[in-house]
């Protein structure tokens, strides 16, 4: 296989500009604080623009398997671990993806630095955190992809331990333990594959060749892929694996819970695909009906987690579990339509959870509280912010025609016919099981709807509401006839609807979330060579 | 060889481990800081096995210490907890129970 | 079973421009729905705050649906016409098995395929996904329809909704919803199905909950959403099985497939059941059918749009749509009872029963929808194609006509109540317009001769028997009874009798309608405890425009138009096809059905029409009428009778029983809902915080306790004994090294530092001296 090298620069470019720019902001005194935004903004700002060039070279149509971009340069020779990055349609979605929602997340913290403030260290950590996640959908060695996996932990370690809520100690413990864990059951799967196979390097592809050539035994590879599994299961997270997430989520700063949802759960599903499965087809195989039976009683169960919850940003949380259960589905079935659908899902995912937490953020800033009893009648006080909550769970609870229905509809269809030797009666229970899981997603969404958006504000902050074209330009809809109840003084003013940054940080994503929705193939015909590839190995070995 | 070049990095980084030890008031940073020592013995483990004919004896007890410097920080991070939680603050300077 | 002469190339079917680009019929009203969203608000009056937007889309898309009916009556006559028999492509036999073949004698009924346009539109795995559109005389004459009553109720709606404070959201929704319905119409495959299939539920959600500011509706909203999602399971799982039985998502392919059934009939029947879950959702069916009444909530318009006379068809409309799947699925052929016909059946009784004791006329009307869906599944189950989907247009019309016709009443009459016993009575003459449009499709409803609603609704019954389905037929009869009655009970407390509350004049408090809670006071017959069953209120939150109310008056041509209109349509729509006045007259089933045979279509058969057959139902409807207004009267005029349901124990219960709807709103809100939402979802969460959590804790608890534990007892004890024993004797040592004991970690670790240093500088010194 002949892979790409134009431009090959490229994508190191994309994962160490935001380390250039956290660097340069290490140099520069805490107290001036525009300058920091100013310099995280154009450092994520110029790595968008590299993966926008990036997507602007990729050339379609390659045989399957080809990296563009291609790197391979000695890194760690004493360990056999090279520097080998490479860019094929699996990676593509998301490491843009990752780059777009930080740069939207530098935006929205404009004007929303987290207590305690020192907006270095925030934009800082957001950028190294963005070194982890490019790095992690690039790197084709797996001792660099181990390595940018766990750089992730960190900055996520500390945002919720510093900016978090009251209880952030142990949220971030719990989350940085966790997924420390799994990591380590995942490096020993990668010891174990590199030292069975005898392969002379790390990575990626040759271990796939090398594990055909040398013929693993299925009992080898299923323990190894165990290895991988509760490493990328956790991080998902899966089902029983999953309650670091509402803690992590709850308590961590909205930039963080965005970050978490958009793009840290995606680096578990995404190592199934880039790993476990092109490297380990038996273990995957042996472990399809677990996955599957996994991902069903996640849907079910985070739909219940939600239904029970008092918070609006845990009850987010939860549907996180729920539709990452949508997901492992869908790559549970081996099936490149399967795993078409999971890609999908997890950009969807990305993009409308991703904005629910933003909302979410804002509604805790204005109403200092996510008790949903407590909150009623946002329609009213912000219309703007409540349609935008009301689009956010409409895609969220898969509407045809937005981002959501193509990850789940698909993901559904798939477990009928499951890659050839995987139990029939199995996947198609899991199927109708998965499908009631869309009645009960409707549920928890709709019903939180319901309360916090729909009827009268409630007499506590009833009084709050501040004049609402305080920005001028965007006309509130539906407020012919509302009275505009109390005065124009900062007193209590705290309730007022989208601010502009807030404007310039989510109209990309519901922008995104309707692209998307209307036109699915954007996406698909990106991944499907790469997803096809990927299941190479599980063809090849039948039934 | 780079062998000199490795051992050197080591020795930086040895010494700003132990100057971080020693220097840090915040436990959270000496922690780090023991990190970085641990680190730095891996460097050396890993110069010196390339020396040694580049088999992977020494690879292996890098990746050994690495786990158990994972293990290390976890606890470490949880004992500061706990300290935290019992003295409101993680300043070391503060902490004399030893005294014997 | 067909002659099949095939010879594809020498079809010479007039096909057209309309037929070619019908796909573009979904699109305006989609691009209208955008224009009216971002720029309704901001152009103000000039667009009519969005409205206009709406209403032309709605004009256009109806031009070119008229359109579409005109080229594709053509195709159809170029195929039958003389000169086409013999450029036929496929002739087709229809030599009958058991059953009176179709078309009397076996003559040949030539192939008219549909005009199927499709874009890939994305592709997976090796699928592609098409969007496009298939016209064929089914979906021709639903577009057609659709698109005529959204223009109409969009022009309703200029004065219905005026000066409301969400007006431009309104028309945005209404909109939207005829995209949504017409892309399902047209849809090519099932993908698009679903598309336009939730499009409408969402709309139907933002328009029941229009005025969400109170609890009432909102509730409404989402009941409506939730039990139309619970079917959608079926819909999901039934396009999943099809699309693995037929390789295809397309209509064509997977009629062909289910009729010729390579795969088995047991997957055909399940496939059936799965969307026969997604039908009962939508279309309102027992036991699903208790969303319908209480989306009343809505405004009026949307009631007359969605919930009568478009969106919940479509539910019927996917199987005629597929109809080879439930046909081979459920053995239809056979007679007898399967559960399509069983469950029309089952919701033609109910809901007629319960239309019985209404006092708000919207909900008698949202029953009637019920119970006239339950016809056209039952139709549909029994065989009967053909008047089933002829009673979807008819039904439109008159019930269109209906709903409009009471939100006139309560538009001018009887301020925004639609109580009948408060509010209404003697409004005939107040209205003139309004009562003689409610009035003939009251007729056309009940199904009486010469309106739209004869023709369709006996044949359905007719054929149900002929096919083999007695009972149903039965049923269907006891259904016109039960129909009759209650209209005619509602037409006498609306526009006869004595005029009440806001219809006399009198509202004592001009705005308890306004309130948050509907202010119904329990007449004599009903139980306090009622007050739950709100009735809706149109209440327009601000509605600053309106004039004010100088008693019942008729209303302005913004509604009358459209009233007549349809009414119009009540009357004559019937003649498309007759038949009683022979077979010429089948028009519509010449046009609509499709005479694929044996290839996407199964071979129905057809009744014949008898007078003598068709005047037991009249008779029955005739005395049903005397009888439901000459109770009315004597009950609501005369208190003859009255209070019965009070002194008399039996008839207390059996009106409890469908003043409550047989409970199944209980069963569902409160055992079902409630029981996922509380206790189920509850245990769930705690298992999670303490099972699942309780092992992570519980493993950070015992490394901390084991940690604590190899401290106290092995390191205080063990270790520390030792140090203590020996430290003993070296107290005297150290205390004179006390100093550097200071308890400072930091000191500790660099007196070790250094030591370590001296110890390697000696190590060096000792390695370079050898």
């Amino acid at each position: 296989m002949t892979h790409l090298t134009d431009q090959n620069w490229l994508l190191t470019a994309g994962i160490f500009i935001p380390l250039a720019g956290a660097v340069v902001m290490m140099f520069i005194p805490g107290v001036e604080e525009q300058l920091h935004k100013t310099i995280a903004l154009v450092a994520s700002v110029l790595t968008l623009g590299v993966g926008v060039w990036t997507t602007a070279a990729y050339k379609y149509g390659q045989e399957p398997g080809t990296l563009q971009f291609y790197v391979n340069t000695s890194w760690i020779p004493v360990i056999k671990s090279r520097y080998i990055l490479g860019m094929d349609g699996v990676g593509l979605p998301l490491y843009l993806l990752s780059m777009a929602i930080v740069v939207l997340v530098i935006i929205y913290s404009w004007n929303h630095i987290p207590a305690p403030g020192n907006p270095k260290a925030f934009l800082a950590l957001i950028l190294l955190l963005e070194v982890g996640m490019n790095g992690t959908f690039v790197a084709q060695d797996l001792i660099l992809f181990f390595v940018f996996f766990e750089i992730v932990l960190l900055p996520m370690y500390f945002m919720i331990g510093v900016w978090g809520g009251e209880n952030r100690q142990y949220a971030s413990l719990k989350f940085f333990l966790f997924t420390l864990f799994g990591s380590a059951f995942m490096l020993l799967g990668f010891l174990g594959l590199f030292f069975k196979t005898g392969a002379t390097t790390f990575g990626i592809q040759e271990l796939a060749s090398a594990v055909q050539t040398i013929g693993i035994s299925k009992s080898t590879q299923t323990l190894i892929f165990a290895g991988m599994f509760l490493g990328f299961a956790i991080k998902v997270p899966m089902f029983p694996f999953h309650t670091w997430l509402p803690d992590a989520h709850t308590q961590a700063p909205t930039q963080g819970s965005v970050l978490l949802a958009a793009i840290l759960l995606k680096l578990g599903t995404f190592g199934f695909i880039r790993i476990g499965i092109p490297i380990l087809p038996l273990g995957a195989k042996a472990w399809a009906p677990v996955i599957a039976i996994l991902a069903v009683i996640g849907i079910i169960y985070g739909a219940l987690g939600c239904l029970a919850q008092t918070d609006m940003k845990r009850l987010i949380a939860f549907s996180s579990v729920a539709h990452m259960g949508y997901v492992m589905l869908g790559i549970s079935t081996l099936t490149s339509f399967g795993l078409n659908a999971a890609m999908f899902g997890m950009v969807a995912h990305g993009l409308i959870t991703g904005m629910l937490f933003f909302v979410a953020g804002s509604v805790k800033e204005r109403y200092h509280t996510l008790e949903i009893k407590r909150l009623s009648g946002m329609l009213k006080q912000m219309p703007h912010l409540g349609w935008i909550m009301g689009f956010c769970a409409m895609a969220s609870l898969g509407l045809p025609g937005l981002a959501g229905f193509w990850g789940e509809f698909p993901a559904i269809l798939s477990a009928y016919q499951p890659a050839e030797g995987l139990s029939l009666a199995l996947f198609r229970t899991c199927m109708v099981i998965a499908a009631v899981g869309t009645v009960l997603a409707a549920g928890y969404l709709l019903w939180l709807y319901q309360r916090t958006a729909f009827g009268e504000p409630s007499a506590e902050f009833a009084g709050a509401t501040a004049g609402h074209d305080a920005h001028g330009g965007h006309d509130a809809h539906g407020d012919h006839g509302v009275a505009v109840v109390g005065d124009h003084d900062d007193h209590g003013s705290d309730i007022h609807d989208v601010e502009l940054p807030e404007w310039l940080a989510w109209t990309p994503l519901l922008i995104g979330i309707v692209v998307l929705g209307v036109w699915p193939h954007v996406m698909f015909k990106v991944l499907d060579p790469a997803v096809g590839f990927a299941l190479q190995g599980v063809k090849a070995i039948g039934g | 060889m780079l062998i000199n070049e490795f051992l050197l990095l080591g020795a930086a980084l040895f010494c700003i481990g132990v100057y971080g030890v020693l220097a840090r008031r915040n436990g959270v940073m000496v922690l780090m800081s023991i990190e970085l020592i641990l680190n730095s013995v891996n460097i050396n483990l890993l110069a010196f096995n390339l020396k040694h004919g580049g088999d992977v004896i020494g690879n292996v007890f890098a990746l050994y210490v690495i786990a158990v410097a994972a293990a290390e920080v976890g606890v470490g991070l949880a004992i500061v907890l706990l300290i935290y939680r019992n003295r409101r603050s993680i300043a070391l300077d503060e902490l004399s129970q030893m005294k014997g | 079973m067909f002659l099949a002469a095939e010879g594809t190339g020498e079809v010479v079917l007039k096909s057209g421009w309309f037929l070619e680009h019908a796909y573009i019929i979904p699109v305006i009203p989609a691009i209208a729905f955008v224009l009216i969203m971002l720029f309704g608000k901001k152009l103000g009056w000039v667009v009519g705050h969005g409205s206009y937007f709406g209403i032309a889309s709605m004009a256009a898309s109806f031009v070119l649906s008229a359109g579409c009916v005109i080229q594709w009556i053509q195709r159809v006559n170029s195929a039958t016409s003389g000169e086409g028999e013999s450029a036929l492509g496929r002739t087709i036999s229809a030599v009958g098995r058991s059953l009176v073949p179709m078309a009397e004698g076996g003559e040949t009924k030539a192939y008219i395929s549909p005009v199927i346009k499709t874009f890939a539109w994305w592709q997976s795995g090796g699928t592609t996904f098409g969007i496009g559109s298939h016209a064929d005389g089914l979906a021709i004459m639903l577009i057609f329809v659709v698109t005529l009553i959204s223009t109409l109720v969009q022009i309703y709606s200029l004065e219905y909704v005026r000066g409301d404070r969400r007006f431009t959201h309104f028309f945005g929704a209404l909109t939207l919803f005829s995209a949504g319905m017409l892309a399902m119409v047209l849809a090519e495959n099932t993908i698009q199905l679903i598309l336009g299939w939730e499009i409408m539920g969402l709309c139907s959600f933002m328009l029941i909950g229009h005025w969400w500011e109170e609890r009432a509706n909102s509730e409404a909203a989402l009941k409506a959403f939730w039990t139309v999602r619970v079917g959608d399971i079926g819909l999901l799982v039934g396009v999943t099985m099809m699309y693995f039985g037929a390789k295809s998502f397309s209509i064509d392919a997977i009629n062909e497939w289910a009729l010729t059934n390579p795969t088995g009939t047991r997957v055909v029947f399940w496939t059936a059941m799965a969307l026969l879950a997604a039908v009962i959702g939508k279309s309102g069916q027992f036991p699903l059918h208790t969303w319908l009444p209480d989306a009343m909530a809505g405004p009026t318009p949307v009631s007359s749009l969605l919930h009568s006379s478009t969106m919940v068809v479509a539910g019927v409309f996917l199987v005629a749509r597929l109809y080879p799947v439930f046909w081979v699925g459920f053995s239809i052929a056979d007679g007898g009872i399967n559960p399509l016909v069983l469950i029309g059946g089952i919701t033609i009784l109910i809901s007629g029963l319960l239309a019985l004791v209404q006092v708000d006329i919207k909900k008698v009307l949202a029953y009637s929808t019920v119970g006239q869906l339950g016809y056209m599944i039952m139709g549909l189950g029994a065989g009967a194609w053909t008047p089933a989907v002829f009673h979807i247009f008819t039904h439109a019309f008159f019930k269109a006509c209906l709903f409009l016709g009471a939100g006139s009443i309560s538009h001018s009459a009887s301020h925004h109540s639609f109580d009948m016993k408060k509010d209404m009575g003697g409004l005939w003459r107040k209205m003139p317009w309004t009562f003689a449009t409610f009035l003939i499709s009251t007729i056309a409803l009940i199904g009486l001769p010469p309106f739209a609603g004869f023709f369709s609704k006996d044949e359905i019954i007719d054929n149900a028997g002929h096919n083999g389905y007695q009972a149903f037929m039965v049923i269907g009869l006891i259904g016109a009874f039960l129909t009759a009655a209650y209209m005619s009970r509602t037409m006498y407390l609306t526009f006869f009798g004595t005029a009440r509350g806001a219809s006399a004049g009198l509202h004592a408090d001009p705005h308890d309608a306004h309130g948050a809670a509907p202010t119904m006071e329990p007449i004599e017959e009903y139980e306090a405890d009622d007050a739950a069953h709100g009735h809706a209120h149109d209440t327009h939150g601000a509605h600053g425009g309106h004039d004010a109310h100088a008693g019942p008056h008729e209303s302005p041509w913004l509604i009358v138009g459209p009233l007549v209109v349809l009414a119009f349509g009540a009357v004559f729509a019937g003649y498309l096809n007759a038949a009683p006045f022979g077979e010429k007259w089948l028009r519509f089933e010449k046009w609509a059905e499709p005479s694929a045979v044996g290839k996407t279509f199964p071979e129905l058969s057809h009744a014949e029409f008898l007078w003598s057959k068709a005047s037991i139902s009249i008779g029955i409807v005739l005395a049903a009428v005397v009888i439901g207004l000459g109770l009315s009267k004597m009950v609501y005029e005369r208190k003859f009778l009255f209070g019965l349901t009070r002194r008399n124990p039996v008839a207390g219960f059996v009106y409890r029983f469908l003043w409550n709807k047989y409970y199944l709103d209980w069963l569902y809100e409160k055992v079902i809902a409630r029981g996922v939402a509380y206790p189920i979802a509850r245990a769930a969460y705690w298992i999670n915080q303490n099972v699942l959590d309780g092992v992570v804790n519980g493993a950070g608890k015992f490394s901390v306790g084991s940690g604590r534990w190899v401290y106290k007892w092995i390191d205080q004890r063990g270790v520390d004994g030792i140090v203590n024993g020996s430290g003993m004797t070296a107290k005297g040592a150290g205390s004179a090294l006390r100093g550097t004991e200071s308890g400072r970690i930091q000191q500790y670790a660099s007196l070790l530092f250094g030591a370590t240093a001296v110890a390697a500088i000696a190590l060096v010194l000792y390695v370079q001296a050898k």
